[in-house]
């Protein structure tokens, strides 16, 4: 499968990465290379199997409807880059 | 508006009539006391950022747990809704990039939600309309962006990331805007009943994105523009009118819509594009690795729908069965459970009729002048029973009654006593309401002279020997004394 330059740029700026011509092109070859070893896979017919969940048998954990954490405004502040009280603060993004 | 009932809902435009086409997606937010994979309060308002867990924040290593209660209430909607539970569901991750969003993805349902087909009914102008339901996700909600407190930089709340919501997603199956109000205030009356959502529009708990698409009567489907997060029925109906009308006037001048997102702005009443192409969505939706299935067996559907309130429709047709009353009234008394469960204490031991007057006139026009729900009623269900009784029981008139309903409003008290202590007990004797009648007959000749040619002056006699009475007179043996005394 060939991924070309245009679609390399796409999923850059998806994932919000910055990525050069020059890595594009390394890109390009990168990726259409991880597809078409992920692509061998479909060599194997799976028509008849469920899609695998888990490897051993185990279900959803769930817990209890009561409030048990919050409280922690500082905490969750500690690393923001810029904080006005208990806000983050980020570039203007009103559309 | 077309005066034949078939086509009252088509729009009128310059080439002829148009169709317009809707559909919704209503979030509600579940409710719950902690968030859908958190332990943190989903409380209104609070301290920003205080009712944030690391897991809301998306501190790496962090793992979402789910809420046990936000499936049930999921679940609980669903039967609700007549739906189908799909006992395996499975959570994905809806990726996109937003200041309000730390995950950078969204946990929702995509290919397999916990509820699937589901069906409202909805009346309006007198139909009954039925509008198909899609499906029922749950989800996460995003923390809040606030953008008016600096000139440069937007302000991030993350106190209602995490709350779990419940996307209810109907067919395209309405065709005026007013259709579409009646279907959501009607979800919003079962959810309330049910519990599971408080419908509480003004704080955003319930809002809803509207697709809306025009079209010739009977074409193919046009192509539809959505209209993002409107929060108001009255928004909505407004939002749907003016976004058809641009629809009709933009491909009658010969242009073509464009499949986008809109946003409604109510001061100037239009819609407007939200977002350019370039920036057109991919979300790469794939399985949250870190959530198995949610998997429900049968008999956990089946004890929740055990225990479901009666909801509005089965109420309904049980008021009009066992209560006789109308359509129009048993629909007013069931739009909240409140108010149908203070009716059914006003109705019990009583004539239904006479309760829902009692209920929806005076009651209802009482709480609406002054703001108040039901809830907050100055006057109890039993005090409401008790000056009932006091009409039946022949103790006082209807029009008495509506005085000591104004006392018991104001000042309280019990109805009876408040009869006997002011002397309201109505005057059944015939000896003074004879009394009162000739004093009327012997002040008024020209009227005597003229009732006989004219039978509805009657009524005034009638009104006159009221007053003199205080209103205190049984307006039937006051009727019955006049025709005997005036040969009539």
């Amino acid at each position: 499968m060939q991924v070309d330059a245009a679609a390399v740029q796409r999923i850059a700026r998806l994932a919000r990465i910055k990525v050069t011509e020059e890595e594009a092109r390394a890109l390009e070859q990168e990726l259409s290379g991880i597809l078409d070893w992920v692509k061998q896979l479909d060599e194997v017919d799976t028509s008849e199997v469920e899609p695998m969940t888990r490897v051993i048998p185990m279900t959803l954990k769930e817990r209890p409807d009561v409030v048990t954490d919050g409280g922690i405004a500082d905490e969750i502040m500690a690393n923001a880059p810029v904080r006005e009280d208990h806000f983050f603060v980020v570039p203007k993004v009103v559309e | 508006m077309q005066k034949n009932t078939a086509a009252k809902t088509l729009v009128r435009g310059a080439t002829g009539d148009w169709e317009v086409v809707i559909g919704l997606e209503v979030h509600a937010q579940v409710a719950s006391r902690a968030k859908l994979f958190s332990g943190a309060s989903t409380e209104f308002g609070g301290e920003p950022n205080s009712h944030v867990s690391l897991v809301d924040a998306a501190m790496p290593g962090m793992l979402p747990v789910i809420n046990a209660a936000c499936i049930a209430q999921a679940v609980r909607t669903g039967l609700g809704l007549k739906a189908k539970i799909n006992l395996t569901s499975v959570f994905d991750r809806k990726n996109y990039f937003y200041p309000d969003l730390p995950q950078g993805y969204q946990i929702s349902q995509y290919k397999s939600p916990i509820v699937g087909a589901g069906e409202v009914e909805v009346d309006v102008d007198g139909d009954t309309l039925k509008v198909g339901i899609e499906r029922l996700h749950l989800e996460q909600d995003a923390g809040k962006s606030v953008h008016d407190q600096h000139p440069e930089y937007s302000y991030v709340d993350l106190n209602r990331s995490g709350v779990a919501l419940m996307e209810i997603v109907s067919r395209p199956d309405m065709r005026s805007a007013k259709q579409a109000q009646a279907y959501v205030s009607k979800l919003r009356t079962i959810l309330r009943y049910l519990g599971t959502c408080d419908g509480d529009m003004e704080r955003g708990n319930l809002r809803a994105d509207v697709n809306v698409s025009v079209r010739k009567p009977g074409g193919e489907f046009g192509t539809r523009c959505e209209i993002k997060n409107v929060n108001s029925i009255r928004f909505i109906g407004q939002a749907i009118e003016a976004e058809a009308r641009r629809q009709i006037d933009l491909i009658e001048d010969g242009g073509q819509i464009e499949q986008e997102t809109r946003l409604f702005d109510p001061a100037r009443n239009e819609t407007r594009s939200m977002r350019s192409k370039e920036e057109a969505h991919d979300y790469r939706y794939f399985p949250d690795p870190d959530l198995l299935p949610l998997e429900l067996t049968q008999d956990y559907v089946d004890a929740l729908k055990k225990d479901l309130p009666e909801l509005p429709d089965a109420k309904k047709q049980r008021f009009v069965g066992s209560y006789k009353l109308s359509a129009y009234d048993a629909d007013v008394l069931v739009a909240e459970r409140e108010s149908a469960e203070f009716f059914e204490a006003v109705a019990k031991g009583r004539d239904g009729k006479t309760a829902a007057n009692w209920v929806i006139n005076e009651l209802f026009g009482r709480l609406n002048k002054e703001s108040l729900e039901i809830a907050t009623s100055p006057v109890s269900a039993g005090q409401l029973g008790a000056i009932i009784d006091l009409i039946g029981s022949g103790a006082i008139s209807g029009k008495i009654a509506k005085d000591v309903f104004e006392i018991v409003w104001s000042e309280g008290g019990d109805p009876a006593e408040i009869v006997e202590r002011r002397g309201l007990t109505q005057v059944t004797d015939t000896g003074a309401i004879e009394t009162a009648v000739d004093q009327v007959v012997a002040a008024n000749p020209d009227k005597v002279s003229q009732v006989k040619a004219k039978p509805a002056l009657l009524g005034w006699f009638v009104g006159q020997v009221m007053k003199s009475t205080g209103g205190k007179a049984n307006p039937q043996a006051v009727n019955e004394v006049l025709k005997r005394k005036l040969g009539i």
